[in-house]
């Protein structure tokens, strides 16, 4: 069975490398080729659960050893993988949510010239994902770490014709940069500290680690989590990746990669658990992004902004359970695999709207959207509803559960924390609701479209809304189930942390109170979010130019300042650090290195006046020498 | 037997103790046969001069030369094949003769880098032909006064100096015994034997006469002062005692043999006379490789001499003298290894220093080149005192690597013309890369060698003899390394940048297009200069195998 396991990636990476190096003779079939191999990959994932569930508990563990990547004495790093239930969680929702996105975007990119392109890069993304999940050791997971950077990079700048597109992709990549740093120092120290990076020995001897190291490498794969997670301070890079082409933010921006950090954490759980300070750390990392996310999602009129504010809030949630230990292990993990669900089936929503809408994104030149495309209107709608935790939903179980390991958390921590998570689950409310507000409900507010919209096709006439097709709905319906029924299977008999809790641990932890209670308070806060946006956006004619708006929807819009904070801080201060490291360049290396070259010089003009063209000096020189070299022998001896 | 003692004994005066007669010494000849055929093919030569017509001499002459190292090199390969290298090594020829692994390693260099060195001087496709006759870079008439009508009737006559091919094979006897040489005396022999042609050869070159044989003349008196030097070192070496054979030296100088030779009952023993012995032959073989003090002769010789002569001398003589001077301080001195150590670590550091700071003004190639070839004569010090195996396996794969490229880049500025001969200022070089781009990446890839930059031999080499040095003791010395391989990389790199970073000259030289001669040569330094660089252990290992000495 083990055997399979390098399937699983060889498949997409097959993909990849045909579509690449294909070339132009697999452009009518190589989207296709591309949605065949990550449905094999899926189908030999589906194959290796159904074998892991006949196993016990303690005995799922497979693991698989390719070869010896890097043979170094002393520096052994192993093609090996290792597919355990937190793996197994990540490679069906990768390439299941994978196949579906495939089928989807071969009804988005109908049109594109690029189609076969695309897919090679969708399925390098799934064939890197699978591998960063299913690694056995750190920097074969670094690996496929940057994997998905490329992937990432490639596909956010896949229209790169269009400036912006070229911008967020390099955004995305320098950020990104900043995260990988962490992850490469963390495994230095981890091989410095261990003197291995191999997940089992490392995770074995974390108790002979000082406290102060498991902090330092903890703090150090927070960093890498909060690059690829998008989370504050290295947030900034999520919004604008949403000038890729929407399948991608569907798979990429919502429902797999950005989740990666989650999953890093999650897999390092000895190293946290060793490391309290650095778990301190990732919750308040966790709460502020949280917010900070759910604000920015307020403000966005840009649909697909708006869901990337919610992407960020989201994962803010499953970091700061992540960074509660064992009380959230598991949860930060079932809150990812509903959202992977909830969340790709709103982007596809939201694509399957851009296509009906002339690839307009401003969700105020919406409305009543809801008459024109049903299926969509009714997906979109069973994601909302899960998103904001309406009883009975995915949404509603996973974010509950986090909640009350929030609580659990005890003392003062747990109630700020916990006072987060339901204010945010408040905000997410909120801004949920002014988004299908303004796509699906009011009057219809969509005129021709100016030539400044931006859009490359079909500017300048007006826009026919009409149901996309089956391609695209098919998967939108499937994503919908899984929005509507997976948090209520994974939560009865509580199944899902009967299933990871022999890989993360779990514990009860100290609830203040009850769950009743905390169930209630999170309704109440639902419902008071649902209000005021209905109060805002439902009763109120919504005007198609915005208003200006408040001090904090102007910040909020402007992602409260992130960019100009980086501009300042980072650009600004980058540029002073190197005028003035240019200015010690110029005048004191170079003044080092011109003076030494100069004397040099001047020394080696004064040797070779030696060099007169007369024999007889040479020979003196000769004569002088020999008369050196013997004195010196002689004194050698004397002393 | 007997009744032969008996019939001598009627007419000996000594009637009744037969005196000790001479014995017939033993040669092995099949083991000397590398030197043997050089100098039989080198007599033969003579023999063609005389009585060969001159219009054929050429061609009998550049093939008797190659087929001779040919075959000379085939029986170095079937030595070492043979086991001589190693199990079998031994002293030859009653003691005057070793045949081991540094030996036989080192004659197949200097035989290699000979092959291609006659390449060079057969070239005959540079200059244009002169009435009608094909010229090569050797003068027609070398007795004749330059500038003479006796020198312009043997230009228009046609002559050439053929001769150049047999003094050339003789210097190549004397090489191929110098490293090979297990007693004072045969060394002195060969150091003469492979000098004398080569004052000779510096003297012919077609262009530039005068300078030629102005460095003819210099090189020749200040090879005569070095070699009194080495005479009088031999000279107290014998009297300290009383042998000039390395072996009976080195047991002297450990103590082993004690017994006093009443005839040297004042001198034996005597560490002053060992020392200061010691130090003068240290003198004799350092001029050879070009060592600060003793390096004044370089630039004016390297410059003056004919370039395919340049090119050889600066390879095969500095392989030949480096092997002689590793046999001398590895077999005879190792006992007196703390003297000479500090010393010859101070020769090294200011031959390092000296000659890449001095290359660094420097506007001719070719002197140019010279200053680099002291400076890499430090290197290879430095490989020499780190006393060890790998220090012998080190110079010994440093001085394969290094002749090819020599070798290379001297028939390179072989090419570089104009209405004078060979174009070797400088700034003539300016703008070669633009036009003539393949000359110029050649020659880049033999300076980046030089430099010591990765991918090519001269890195493996620096890295080899730096790291035996390193591990030796000789940090310090490993530091002053690579601060002179520094200032160096300077000069070469400068140099590549006035080839492809510069504007040409509007009367700049242009490259000849050569015959497959001067090409081969080229080729084979570029590849020889690649391949050690990019896979050198099977050649590392070979000098490995081949680095001990027998005693």
């Amino acid at each position: 069975m083990e055997n399979l396991i390098a399937l699983l990636i060889a498949a997409p990476l097959l993909g990849a490398v045909v579509l690449l190096c294909g070339g132009r003779r697999l452009d009518k079939t190589g989207h296709w080729l591309g949605t065949l191999l990550a449905a094999v990959s899926f189908g030999i994932g589906v194959v290796l659960f159904a074998d892991m569930l006949g196993r016990g508990a303690d005995d799922r563990t497979l693991t698989q050893n390719l070869y010896t990547w890097i043979p170094v004495e002393g520096f052994q790093a192993d093609m090996a993988f290792q597919l355990d239930q937190l793996s197994m969680t990540f490679v069906l929702l990768i390439s299941g949510v994978g196949t579906l996105i495939h089928v989807y975007s071969i009804g988005y990119m109908e049109h594109d010239e690029r189609r076969r392109r695309f897919f090679g890069y969708l399925n390098l993304f799934v064939a890197a994902m699978l591998l960063l999940v299913l690694a056995d050791n750190y920097l074969l997971l670094y690996f496929g770490w940057e994997g998905v950077g490329l992937a990432s990079y490639l596909l956010i700048g896949f229209w790169q014709h269009k400036p912006s597109a070229a911008t967020a992709a390099k955004k995305a990549f320098l950020v990104n940069r900043v995260g990988d740093m962490g992850l490469s120092i963390a495994i230095m120290l981890m091989f410095t500290t261990f003197g291995t990076f191999a997940f089992g020995p490392v995770f074995g001897a974390v108790g002979e680690a000082s406290e102060g190291k498991l902090t330092a490498i903890g703090l150090m794969l927070l960093l890498a989590a909060c690059g690829k997670s998008a989370q504050v301070p290295l947030q900034s890079w999520l919004g604008d990746a949403m000038e890729g082409p929407t399948p991608v933010s569907a798979l990429i921006h919502a429902a797999t990669m950005v989740t990666a950090g989650v999953y890093l954490i999650v897999r390092s759980a000895a190293v946290f658990n060793g490391a309290p300070d650095a778990q301190l750390v990732v919750t308040v990392v966790g709460a502020v992004t949280l917010l900070f996310g759910a604000i920015v999602g307020c403000a966005k009129d840009d649909i697909k902004k708006a869901l990337a504010g919610s992407t960020m809030s989201q994962i803010g949630y499953m970091i700061l359970a992540a960074g509660l230990g064992p009380i959230g292990y598991v949860f930060a993990i079932m809150h990812l695999v509903t959202h992977g669900f909830f969340k790709a089936g709103l982007f596809l929503g939201a694509g399957s709207v851009m296509h009906g809408m002339n690839d307009e994104v401003d969700m105020r030149k919406y409305g009543g959207l809801r008459k024109y495309m049903p299926v969509t209107f009714v997906t979109f709608g069973l994601g909302y509803l899960a998103i904001i935790g309406f009883p009975g939903l995915s949404g509603f179980f996973s974010k509950d559960m986090i909640i009350e390991a929030a609580f659990a958390k005890g003392g003062t921590e747990g109630w700020i924390l916990g006072g987060v998570t339901l204010l945010g689950a408040g905000i997410t409310a909120f801004y949920m609701t002014r988004v299908m507000l303004l796509t699906f409900f009011g009057e219809k507010r969509w005129q021709p479209t100016a030539s400044d919209s931006g859009s490359a096709a079909g500017s300048g006439h007006e826009p026919h809304p009409h149901e996309s097709p089956k391609s695209m709905t098919v998967p939108m319906v499937i994503l919908a189930f899984g929005s509507v029924f997976a948090g209520a299977f994974f939560e009865i008999g509580e199944r899902f942390l009967k299933w990871l809790e022999p890989v993360t641990g779990y514990s009860h932890g100290n609830p203040p109170v009850s769950a009743m209670t905390v169930t209630a308070a999170t309704m109440v806060m639902l419902l008071v979010g649902v209000g005021i946006a209905w109060a805002m956006y439902g009763k109120r004619p919504v005007p198609v130019v915005a208003p200006r708006g408040s001090f904090l929807t102007r910040a909020a819009r402007r992602d409260l300042y992130q960019d100009d904070f980086n501009h300042v801080v980072l650009v600004r201060g980058g540029e002073h650090l190197t005028r003035s490291l240019v200015y010690v360049d110029h005048s004191l290396v170079d003044g080092v290195v011109n003076g030494t070259a100069a004397s040099v010089g001047g020394l080696s003009g004064r040797l070779r006046k030696l060099q007169n063209g007369y024999a007889r000096s040479y020979a003196v020189s000769m004569f002088g020498g020999t008369a050196i070299l013997i004195a010196a022998t002689l004194l050698m001896r004397a002393v | 037997m007997s009744t032969l003692t008996s019939a001598h004994s009627l007419w000996t005066l000594a009637a009744d103790t037969p005196a000790d007669r001479i014995p017939a010494p033993t040669i092995e000849y099949a083991q000397l046969a590398p030197t043997l055929i050089v100098v039989g093919a080198a007599v033969v030569g003579i023999l063609v001069e005389a009585f060969v017509p001159r219009r054929s001499r050429y061609y009998v002459q550049v093939f008797l030369a190659l087929a001779a190292l040919a075959s000379a090199f085939a029986a170095v390969v079937g030595l070492a094949a043979g086991g001589y290298g190693s199990s079998k090594a031994h002293i030859a020829a009653m003691g005057a003769i070793a045949v081991d692994g540094p030996a036989l390693f080192l004659q197949g260099t200097i035989l290699l880098a000979s092959v291609v060195a006659v390449f060079t001087f057969a070239e005959r496709r540079l200059d244009p032909a002169a009435h009608g006759n094909r010229v090569d870079s050797f003068a027609a008439q070398a007795a004749s006064v330059p500038g003479s009508d006796s020198e312009k009737a043997a230009v228009k006559a046609g002559f050439t100096t053929t001769e150049v091919f047999p003094l050339a094979l003789f210097a190549i006897a004397g090489m191929l015994i110098f490293p090979a040489a297990n007693d004072l005396l045969t060394l002195f022999v060969a150091l003469e034997v492979f000098s004398l042609p080569l004052y000779l050869l510096c003297a012919v070159a077609r262009r530039q006469r005068l300078m030629s044989q102005e460095a003819a003349v210099k090189y020749f008196l200040l090879g005569a002062f070095s070699s009194a030097f080495l005479l009088f070192g031999i000279a107290l070496l014998y009297g300290y005692a009383g042998s000039v054979s390395y072996a009976v030296i080195a047991d002297v100088v450990d103590g082993t043999i004690t017994k006093i030779d009443p005839a040297l009952a004042g001198t034996m023993g005597n560490d002053a006379l060992l020392l200061m012995g010691g130090a003068l032959i240290l003198t004799g073989l350092l001029f050879k490789v070009g060592a600060v003090p003793f390096h004044m002769w370089t630039p004016d010789v390297y410059q003056g001499a004919p370039t395919p002569v340049t090119g050889f001398m600066a390879a095969a003589t500095k392989v030949a003298a480096f092997g002689a001077l590793l046999r001398l301080l590895y077999v005879v001195l190792p006992g007196l290894r703390w003297d000479w150590r500090p010393v010859m670590w101070a020769v090294a550091i200011v031959t390092m220093l000296a000659g890449a700071v001095i290359a660094v003004t420097q506007t001719d190639v070719k002197r140019l080149l010279a200053y680099s070839s002291v400076a890499h004569a430090g290197f290879i010090l430095a490989g020499v005192i780190a006393t060890s195996a790998e220090g012998v396996q080190s110079v010994l794969f440093y001085l394969l690597a290094y002749s090819f490229v020599t070798i290379g880049a001297f028939a390179v500025v072989t090419l570089v013309r104009d209405a004078g001969g060979e174009a070797t200022h400088l700034s003539k070089w300016a703008g070669l890369g633009r036009r003539s781009p393949l000359t110029a990446a050649v020659f880049a890839v033999f300076l980046l060698a030089f430099a010591g930059i990765p991918l090519t031999s001269g890195f493996t080499g620096k890295f080899a003899v730096f790291s035996a040095a390193a591990e030796g003791g000789a940090g310090a010395l490993v530091v002053i390394g690579v601060l002179s391989s520094a200032i160096a990389a300077f000069f070469y790199i400068r140099v590549i940048v006035l080839m492809f970073f510069s504007e040409p000259k509007a009367d700049g030289p242009t490259v000849a297009v050569p015959s497959p001669l001067t090409m081969t040569t080229i080729a084979v330094g570029v590849a020889v200069t690649l391949v050690l660089g990019l896979a050198p252990q099977y050649f590392l290992d070979l000098a490995g195998q081949a680095s001990t000495f027998v005693r």
